[in-house]
């Protein structure tokens, strides 16, 4: 038997990414990463900005995304978000501009701990893919 | 009796008038194409937004502190009228039907004594409402700098809804836009969306989700961001409707226009006719007395 699944990428604008032949797909969901396989139980959860992963048989694939909601059911994997782009056509400008304005925003007092704590994982994880 | 000069001029001015809206039906036939084409690419997300609202909602089992967004604040006091029309004119009756359907609402709301709010996306609506229901007006938003519909101003328009509800100005939110059905047809449509109201279609399926964090914090993560994908979603049927209507309305214009120059023509010909054969008559009468 196989053991590959469906994920199905949407923002609002059109269907981004949609493949039947994945085995396994990291997200980053809001309390740490998660790994799914075949078969995974229903879960319903959020992204926190980070970096999908999908592993089809060909070839892999590395996606950043700002927030979105992902779910799973009877093997197919979704995944909205509204802000999300292949980590291969990332654009050097538009990283730096987001690192910029996201440090802006941290630099203001009257955040509260869980957006500062998304900012700072955001700066992070923009940094780690602007030095690639 | 209008000269033989008048008729020619009206034949020319009609004519040029006719090939502007001949040209305006072509380019609304265009991108029309490109919006329907948007309309059913932006379709999969809300519908897959929607059910996992649904299956979020249906799973809550402790419906007092379930979030406000969803289940309303218990009150119907003030209500909030997102009204969508379009940044342009010449598109028929596009944005009057919006307009009519908004102000049968909103008698509704001011007879049962309650407070009314609104807010025009679009230049359109705005010169239509401004009016009779300019104290009502809290904000007029309109997006005619973007070239195209995008998901990023209809966020703008759900942060400011959010940031109203937050604030405990209103109770109940709805928003009036034209939905797309075919060219010909554009339905007036009203959505409330703020409380949700929960589909009565539950179909049996009892998946028992994992939830990671809990309910209450993906729904209310979630519910401000279905608010701007309906927007977004009404924004898209909005831009279809208005090219469609825009098509039909130019196509009707086109036809009368050519119309009106067949019938011009023929009194021209008429006129020029009756000129000759009263000359001819005079020469001829004029021979006879010599």
């Amino acid at each position: 038997m196989s053991n590959l699944f469906n994920i199905d990428i949407v923002n609002p604008e059109q269907s981004f990414l949609s493949k039947d032949n994945v085995f396994e797909v990291v997200i980053p969901a809001v309390e740490g990463e998660i790994g799914i396989l075949k078969d995974h139980i229903p879960i319903i959860s959020f992204l926190k900005p980070g970096i999908i992963r999908v592993f089809s048989e060909s070839e892999e694939q590395s996606f950043y995304v700002e927030d979105g909601i992902v779910e799973f059911k009877d093997n197919t994997l979704s995944v909205l978000t509204s802000s999300i782009f292949d980590l291969k056509d990332a654009d050097k400008n538009f990283v730096s501009e987001s690192i910029s304005s996201a440090e802006a925003e941290l630099s203001k007092d009257n955040i509260d701990d869980q957006k500062r704590f998304l900012l700072n994982h955001k700066v992070e994880v923009l940094k780690s893919i602007s030095i690639n | 009796m209008p000269s033989l000069d008048d008729l020619r001029k009206r034949i020319t001015s009609v004519k040029s008038t006719q090939k502007i809206t001949k040209a305006m039906k072509m380019v609304a036939a265009a991108k029309l194409r490109k919006a329907q084409e948007n309309a059913e690419k932006g379709r999969p997300y809300s519908e897959k937004m929607n059910n996992v609202i649904l299956n979020l909602s249906k799973s809550i089992t402790d419906k007092e502190n379930a979030p406000k967004l969803l289940v309303g604040t218990g009150e119907e006091k003030v209500h909030l009228c997102i009204v969508l029309t379009a940044d342009r004119g010449l598109c028929g009756g596009f944005n009057t039907n919006i307009i009519k359907k908004a102000k049968s609402y909103f008698e509704k709301i001011i007879s049962e004594n309650k407070t009314l709010k609104i807010i025009t996306v679009g230049s359109k609506g705005y010169d239509q409402l401004k009016r009779q229901y300019k104290s009502y007006i809290v904000e007029n938003i309109s997006f005619k700098e973007s070239k195209n519909i995008n998901y990023f101003d209809a966020d703008k328009v759900g942060k400011i809804i959010i940031e109203k509800f937050e604030k405990n100005e209103f109770d109940v939110c709805a928003i009036f836009y034209n939905k797309f059905k075919n060219v010909i047809t554009q339905i007036p449509q009203e959505q409330q969306i703020v409380p949700l109201n929960e589909d009565k279609d539950v179909s049996g399926n009892d998946n028992d989700y994992e939830f990671e964090p809990d309910e209450d914090e993906i729904l209310s993560n979630l519910l401000p961001k279905n608010i701007s994908t309906q927007i977004f979603k009404a924004m898209l049927e909005n831009s279809a409707s208005e090219q469609g209507s825009r098509m039909t309305a130019m196509d009707n214009a086109t036809r009368n226009a050519g119309e009106l120059v067949d019938r011009l023509t023929i009194e021209y010909n008429r006129s020029r006719q009756a000129a000759i054969t009263k000359e001819l008559i005079e020469i001829i009468s004029g021979a006879e007395s010599l």
